[in-house]
């Protein structure tokens, strides 16, 4: 690995901590593009549930994920106080409902661990890594690919069936 | 490795240009049937010519290899060498669709078609080889004096010579060259590797200052260095040329105009001009025969003494004795010159790549959004409408739709190129079915959304394949049926009313109705002994999986119909319709939006969403308390509208929306109509408003979504889906017609 921004030290890296719910996630800062508040989202047709919608984001059309619905913490009812993290990934542009970011925080290597075997839990999919914090708080390191919407066409086929 | 990259991609754009200016070219020559302009020639010529330069540059062998064999041929033409036959007119088009071939396959790195290459480069060497033979007989004429050019002083490996310098007269080869004043010129030209590197040789440039005046050449041997120190790569022969011509200077620059970059040509006016006789130059020129002096000057030009010919030949052939042979002249002549500087006249324009103007239009887009979103602040605000605000609001406004309608201008591009590859299918279409065709284009310069020009290559060029193969019948029965024996494919392109009508007709025997009806029932798509109107029939074409030709056709019957074309139509936006008289023929009309970024818009709200309706697709409203409904089974309802039956879409349920509904709860029916004339009423809470929004795509971060084509943003700055009503009529009935449900009804 060569060294990039954000691990200006060997196997330090910088992540944007956030909550859902009670529980603290983390995804890393290079995908992080920007940090909005909550601006309601046009509903999408035929999308899955996690998809709250699309919103304007200077003139692009991106879609909100709910985290929380998404990672099977049950659906989010955004309010004002809620709040947008646009990520990237690849080409693809995408909101992530969140409660609150918490944090930046840089994290050194010998604070990440491995996920435990945690059986049947849904969430567990969604999570690459565990980190311990000094003060006694863990993050739970989101896998962004695995979260977000695939690049798909969905509906005519549901639609088709449906009527 | 990026700069070499973008040079490249210069390159293959320049490329585009060049091979329609030789597309054009062609069809010029053979619309002036065998009386070709020298003009046109010369911009053949130059197009296949500097398509070979550049290619010669990124070491593209294949396509320099052709287009030298290409030009060899082209070059002769224009000098007259050759005549311009019928055989060979559609050689040389031939040949330029291969040259757009291979450019093609230089630019997607994909191997050419090694067969076609061979089988085109055997026909033009054996043109240009037939220019070769009558040269050689020349050269056997009695008459001929021959030049002695010392080529054995040139001493490749024989150690440095400083004295090495040798003299030859090359005589001007018509006598006109020299007029009773010519002025003197040295020119010391010393070609750099890149010269010989992009496929130029110092022969064809000398050639042609002989058509100006009377050169001595001389070779100045001093930079030969010695065989141990010997770079191949590295020319090292100069020449110092004296032209006694009456040409001017500028004449002089243009012939070494395609490698002033590749040389150092150094042209100096020396002050005495050397008084010659006509006398004097007469007697080599009538080395070529004696019937040259007698002839015109033109012939005479067209005519080099073959002499010199070999002899300059003689200098490079150790290198490759084919080219040498075969290139007659790789430099333009004068007349070109003059040419390619009435082109510069032409508008100059600026390539800019394409990203920088879509973020332009994207910000337009933005000011739109932002002078909707504070018009409606201001309204709120409940400030008159004949206050300071709301007039500065409504000047900007103007000026905004001014903005917007000047960056669309940007990105429109006239359909000319598009229209001039149908003329290659439409050849080809025609040789592989044996019928005699000719393709004429009205407003080619017609402007359309570039994304539109390249998307709609595919569809027209089914179109245009399908007319050839259907529409056009074989000559034998043309003629029996009174029509000339060549048909006509006419392809017209216009602004209508806000759009781009596209019209691809032709004069052939019309849709066989009876034929097309029998087929769609053999094939399930239709129930035997429905009544339909013709139109319903002729739209018949257009269902997926339709085939009217009895055989499969290796042309335009490859299990793709009309019903592509029809897709990607829509896909733009636009819509296809038939209009076919028995026997007179078939036009297919293409309608498409002018630009692809906005659009006219009803926004319609359902169940508290907004959602933005094309109002092209719009035929009427219908208040609900005004329609009659009727249902239909459990599901289905219906609506009488001017004595015809819609079927009602409910447009909450298709998109799964499920808030309240408005207040007096019985909603509005918008007749909306797709391709093909099929109509469906789709039911919304109520109108909102109607007006221009900018498209945004919703593909890029999302995906498709059914029933929804893009999307927009409203004045209040939030996201409204566009609908797509073809992808939801025709989802919705799918497997439904409408005869069989008015029978439904009736029953």
């Amino acid at each position: 690995m060569t060294p990039t921004s954000t691990a200006n030290q060997l196997g330090r890296k910088e992540v944007v901590a956030f909550r859902l719910g009670d529980q603290d996630f983390c995804i890393d800062i290079d995908h992080v593009r920007e940090i909005r508040g909550w601006t309601p989202a046009t509903k999408l047709p035929h999308a899955p549930s996690y998809v709250t919608g699309v919103i304007n984001l200077r003139g692009s059309v991106v879609a909100v994920v709910d985290l929380a619905d998404r990672l099977g913490l049950g659906a989010t009812v955004p309010s004002d106080r809620h709040v947008i993290i646009i990520v990237t990934l690849g080409r693809q542009t995408v909101g992530l409902l969140a409660d609150f970011v918490s944090d930046i925080l840089t994290i050194g290597e010998e604070s990440t661990k491995a996920v435990p075997e945690l059986g049947a839990e849904p969430t567990r999919d969604f999570i690459v890594n565990i980190i311990t914090l000094e003060d006694g708080r863990m993050l739970r390191k989101i896998d962004l690919s695995r979260v977000l919407p695939n690049l798909r066409s969905s509906g005519p086929t549901d639609v088709a069936a449906a009527a | 490795m990026a700069a070499i990259d973008e040079l490249r991609m210069t390159f293959f754009q320049e490329c585009e240009d060049l091979l329609e200016q030789l597309a054009e070219g062609l069809r010029v020559l053979r619309a002036e049937n065998g009386s070709p302009d020298v003009e046109t020639l010369h911009s053949v010529f130059r197009a296949v010519h500097s398509i070979k330069g550049g290619a010669g540059a990124f070491g593209l062998k294949e396509l320099v290899a052709f287009a030298h064999v290409f030009e060899t041929v082209l070059d002769h033409l224009r000098s007259g060498k050759i005549v311009l036959s019928e055989t060979l007119l559609a050689l040389l088009l031939r040949a330029g669709d291969f040259l757009n071939d291979l450019v093609g396959c230089a630019r997607d790195g994909v191997p050419c078609d090694a067969e076609r290459m061979n089988l085109l480069l055997g026909d033009l060497d054996e043109v240009a080889e037939k220019v070769g033979r009558t040269a050689e007989k020349e050269a056997e004429m009695p008459e001929f004096v021959p030049v002695t050019l010392d080529l054995s002083a040139i001493p490749l490996g024989e150690g440095d010579r400083d004295d090495g310098a040798n003299e030859s007269a090359l005589p001007p080869d018509d006598a006109t060259g020299v007029s009773s004043d010519p002025t003197r010129f040295e020119i010391d030209f010393a070609p750099l590797g890149t010269m010989y590197g992009t496929g130029n040789e110092p022969a064809p440039l000398v050639r042609s200052l002989r058509r100006l005046g009377a050169v001595t050449v001389t070779a100045d041997l001093s930079a030969v260095r010695p065989l141990e120190t010997f770079d191949p790569t590295e020319p090292q022969l100069v020449w110092r040329l004296v032209l006694e011509t009456e040409a001017r200077r500028d004449e002089i620059e243009a012939v070494f105009e395609f490698v002033e970059d590749l040389a150092r040509i150094d042209i100096r006016a020396t002050v005495e001009p050397t008084r010659r006789t006509s006398g004097r130059s007469v007697p080599p020129s009538s080395g070529c025969g004696a019937d040259t002096t007698a002839s015109s000057r033109d012939a005479a030009l067209l005519r080099p003494s073959p002499k010199s010919r070999s002899s300059v030949g003689d200098l490079s052939s150790g290198a490759n004795p084919k080219i040498v042979g075969s290139t007659a002249t790789t430099v333009p002549t004068p007349g070109s010159a003059a040419t390619s500087s009435a082109v510069g006249a032409s508008p100059s324009t600026i390539r800019v790549n394409l990203d920088r103007v879509d973020r332009l239009i994207n910000l337009v887009g933005e000011l739109v959004i932002m002078e909707a979103r504070l018009s409606q602040v201001i309204a709120k605000a409940g400030l008159a409408a004949d206050s300071d605000v709301a007039s500065g609001l409504e000047g900007i406004k103007q000026l905004a739709s001014e903005v917007q309608e000047s960056v669309m201008a940007i990105r429109a591009q006239p359909l000319k190129p598009v229209f001039q590859r149908m003329h290659r299918i439409v050849r080809e279409a025609a040789e592989a079915t044996g019928k005699i065709v000719t393709l004429e284009t009205v407003g080619e310069s017609t402007e359309v959304d570039k994304t539109v020009i390249e998307r709609l290559v595919d569809p027209l060029t089914h179109m245009i394949r399908n007319a050839v193969d259907h529409g056009i019948e074989q000559p034998d029965i043309r003629v029996a049926a009174g029509k000339p024996r060549e048909g006509k494919i006419t392809l017209s392109a216009a602004h209508r009313s806000g759009r781009v009508v596209i019209e691809v007709a032709d004069d052939g025997g019309g849709i066989d109705r009876a034929k097309v009806k029998a087929a769609a029932e053999r094939k399930g798509l239709v129930q035997p002994g429905t009544a339909m109107t013709p139109n319903e029939i002729d739209n018949l074409l257009f269902l997926p999986g339709f085939s009217s030709k009895e055989e499969v056709s290796a042309l335009s019957g490859r299990g793709v119909g009309l019903d592509v074309v029809r897709r990607e139509i829509q896909g733009l936006g636009g819509r296809v319709a038939i209009d076919s008289i028995p026997g007179r023929g078939t036009t297919f009309i293409i309608t498409l939006p002018l630009t692809l970024a906005v659009l006219q818009g009803m926004l319609v709200s359902i169940r508290g969403e907004t959602l933005v309706l094309p109002l092209s697709a719009v035929v009427e409203t219908l208040h609900a308390t005004n329609a009659t409904r009727y249902s239909v089974g459990r599901r289905a309802r219906l609506v009488a509208n001017r004595g015809e039956l819609l079927p009602i879409i409910d447009l909450a349920e298709v998109f799964g929306l499920s808030g309240p509904l408005c207040d007096d709860g019985r909603g509005v029916l918008i007749v909306v109509e797709c391709d093909g004339g099929r109509r469906a009423a789709l039911e919304v809470d109520h109108i909102e408003d109607q007006r221009q929004v900018v498209i945004k795509s919703i593909e890029e971060n999302y995906g498709h979504v059914f029933g929804i084509s893009a999307a927009t943003i409203l004045g209040n700055g939030r996201i409204a889906l566009i609908i797509d009503p073809d992808e939801i009529i025709s989802s919705a009935t799918a497997g439904i017609r409408y005869p069989a449900l008015a029978e439904a009804v009736c029953a």
